[in-house]
């Protein structure tokens, strides 16, 4: 057994790895261990599987019956479309006006990224490089915000919100939005910009550069891979709000999709045109799941990165 | 210079700083104020009524539910979330063994697992709610569509609508959409320890349970901790809402068995008009929270292990 198995590897690699394989293989015994790998591979191989089935199915059902009659959704429901009906996307896009809850999303998250990361970079640079009076104060008072439940804040916001006029506006949303996303953006960036080197900051200062020029010159281009994490963070976390815009966004014409889609779930005019429904949430669904797909990387690092440091 | 620094300091900070503290540090602290009085939210009048909404609250039967729902959920849902996490991440990134030749490798096809897991995280909580209610639909959903296709007819469950199932099957749908996330999130973690560990224990002959047990976990536990918080805080707050206001029957029902403290605080403030009893119902949410993140945290601390 030693001698078919070892001997490619040495060739591939090279010898240590080779040989440390040798010696765990040739160490205790061979048999037993092959006899516990082998059932535990079918078993966790079994499970990695189920798992893998049970996150696509649900997505792979939606999407089918986006293309199916609403007959056909409930006779059959694993059955693949008899045609590609399209349908059922056109009346989601136009009469149930998802066209307009995803340019809404479009405004709100678009606004809240760009004022997020600039607003978020601003704060953190100062916070991260400067020593003044009431530094760490004002940082604690950022993170902090992390660990509370927004749904204490939004009962009085609501109101704070009216009395500003700012109630079912996409702009007043906007503000909202960036307002929650700066305690983590805050946290991630100050973090990011103490691990940048000091020395181009200060050649710059010393060539004459003012501060602010200095930042959007010199720091924010060096801060990018930083930005472009929590900016991944933040594009998910606003493009998937709930409970924000539920709250705080209550005319009809002013939905996001997350919002227009429950509402089409739940209403009455609605009901029983569930290809329509399914079209809905796949029209929602597939820019994410596409981005996902392309950019899964990064997703993942920004993402990861993003919620523990 | 100095002059300067300190207008460039003030320059940066007034306007995210203006933001925060409208929209988030002052709502806060308004809603602290606001849990002593008789607000409804309809109307700019109201009067201080001392611990009336306590007194209330503690006699409020939906609270002490909601109370146990969401406590549940902080509980339990970590627990299961993080376990069927820790044991994917294992075997994608340590199981698979004696393969190629290093000397620590995940199984065949991680890579695709990894990204397959990773799916209903990109997703909005919304949507993975509204699909989610379809698939539970007693009469025409895509879980008792499945069951009947194998045969079994009768009595299939009606599962939103059974006041003892909804609240495991909203938990289900969680764990369905957080677990990908702490997969991901542990393998970025099991990559740094060094293979040497892993190597030396081989040597010594140890078994699979005894690497996970001996080395990954110890190692690994600073995040486990902090994805324990983190999916706490998650299911206390705007996650836990959004699937039980979407899913459950009502919202909160049925019979109040998946009301939860958001949930609440959001009903008894935007649909009955009590908006300062909402927020004392709130104060009691950021309570909880804070008392599940210290508990989490205390009965967490080990010694650090450096390597």
């Amino acid at each position: 057994m030693k001698t078919t198995d070892t001997p490619p590897a040495l060739r591939e690699e090279g010898g240590v790895p080779g040989q440390r394989v040798a010696k765990t293989d040739g160490g205790g015994t061979p048999e037993a261990k092959r006899g516990e790998g082998h059932v535990l591979n079918v078993f966790s191989h079994g499970v990695l599987v189920i798992w893998a089935v049970l996150v696509i199915l649900p997505l792979f059902w939606a999407v089918m019956s986006a293309f199916k009659s609403d007959k056909a959704i409930f006779n059959s429901p694993w059955a693949l479309p008899d045609s590609l009906s399209f349908d059922a996307w056109g009346r989601a896009w136009n009469q149930a006006h998802m066209s307009e809850y995803f340019l809404n999303t479009v405004l709100v998250v678009g606004g809240s990224l760009v004022g997020t990361l600039v607003l978020g970079s601003m704060a953190a640079y100062v916070l991260a490089r400067f020593d003044f009076p009431g530094n760490r104060f004002i940082y604690f008072l950022f993170v902090g915000g992390m660990s509370f439940p927004v749904m204490l804040a939004l009962v009085p916001l609501f109101y704070v919100m009216d009395n500003m006029g700012l109630l079912n506006t996409i702009h007043g949303l906007i503000l909202v939005y960036i307002a929650y996303s700066l305690p983590f953006t805050v946290f991630f960036l100050t973090s990011f910009f103490r691990t940048l080197p000091t020395s181009v900051a200060e050649a710059a200062l010393i060539d004459g550069a003012s501060h602010t020029r200095t930042f959007f010159q010199v720091m924010l281009p060096m801060a990018k891979p930083g930005l472009i994490s929590v900016g991944i963070f933040n594009f998910l976390g606003q493009w998937n709000q709930y409970m924000l815009p539920t709250v705080l966004n209550t005319d009809p014409d002013k939905r996001v999709l997350a919002q227009g889609l429950v509402e089409l779930s739940t209403s009455q005019g609605y009901k029983g045109d569930y290809s329509g429904l399914f079209a809905g949430l796949v029209i929602a669904m597939l820019p994410v799941l596409a981005a996902y797909i392309v950019f899964q990387r990064q997703v993942v690092a920004g993402l990861t990165a993003g919620a523990l440091k | 210079m100095q002059h300067g620094k300190y207008r460039f300091i003030v320059g940066f900070l007034i306007a995210p700083m203006a933001l925060y503290v409208i929209f988030v540090v002052w709502p806060f602290i308004q809603s602290i104020y606001y849990s002593f009085t008789d607000w409804t939210g309809l109307s700019p009048d109201f009067e201080m009524v001392g611990f009336d909404n306590y007194t209330k609250m503690f006699k409020d039967d939906i609270f002490w539910k909601s109370l146990e729902h969401s406590v549940l959920l902080a509980v339990l849902l970590p627990l299961v979330t993080l376990g069927l996490a820790l044991f994917f991440a294992f075997m994608l990134n340590v199981g698979g063994r004696r393969r190629k030749d290093a000397v620590i490798s995940g199984v065949r096809g991680s890579g695709f697992y990894k990204i397959a897991y990773f799916f209903p995280q990109v997703l909005s909580i919304a949507i993975v709610a509204i699909l989610f209610q379809f698939a539970f639909d007693p009469a025409q959903g895509m879980i008792n569509g499945s069951l009947k296709a194998f045969g079994f007819d009768h009595d299939l469950p009606n599962w939103l609508g059974d006041p003892k199932l909804a609240l495991w099957c909203i938990m289900a749908v969680l764990v369905w959409c957080t677990t990908g996330f702490f997969v991901v999130l542990f393998s970025a973690g099991m990559a740094s320890i060094p293979k040497d560990f892993y190597e030396a224990a081989l040597l010594d002959g140890a078994t699979r349970f005894t690497t996970f047990f001996r080395i990954t976990l110890p190692l690994l536990w600073d995040t486990v901790q902090s994805g324990w918080v983190y999916m706490g805080i998650l299911a206390l707050g705007a996650e836990g809402f959004a699937v039980v206001n979407i899913m459950s029957v009502g919202p909160g029902g049925p019979d109040y068995s998946t009301t939860v403290l958001p949930l609440y605080v959001y009903q008894a403030a935007f649909r009955d008009g009590q908006a300062g009893y909402a927020t004392t119902i709130g104060v009691a949410l950021l309570l909880v929270t804070l008392a599940f993140a210290a508990v989490v945290m205390k009965l967490g601390r080990r010694e650090r292990l450096e390597y």
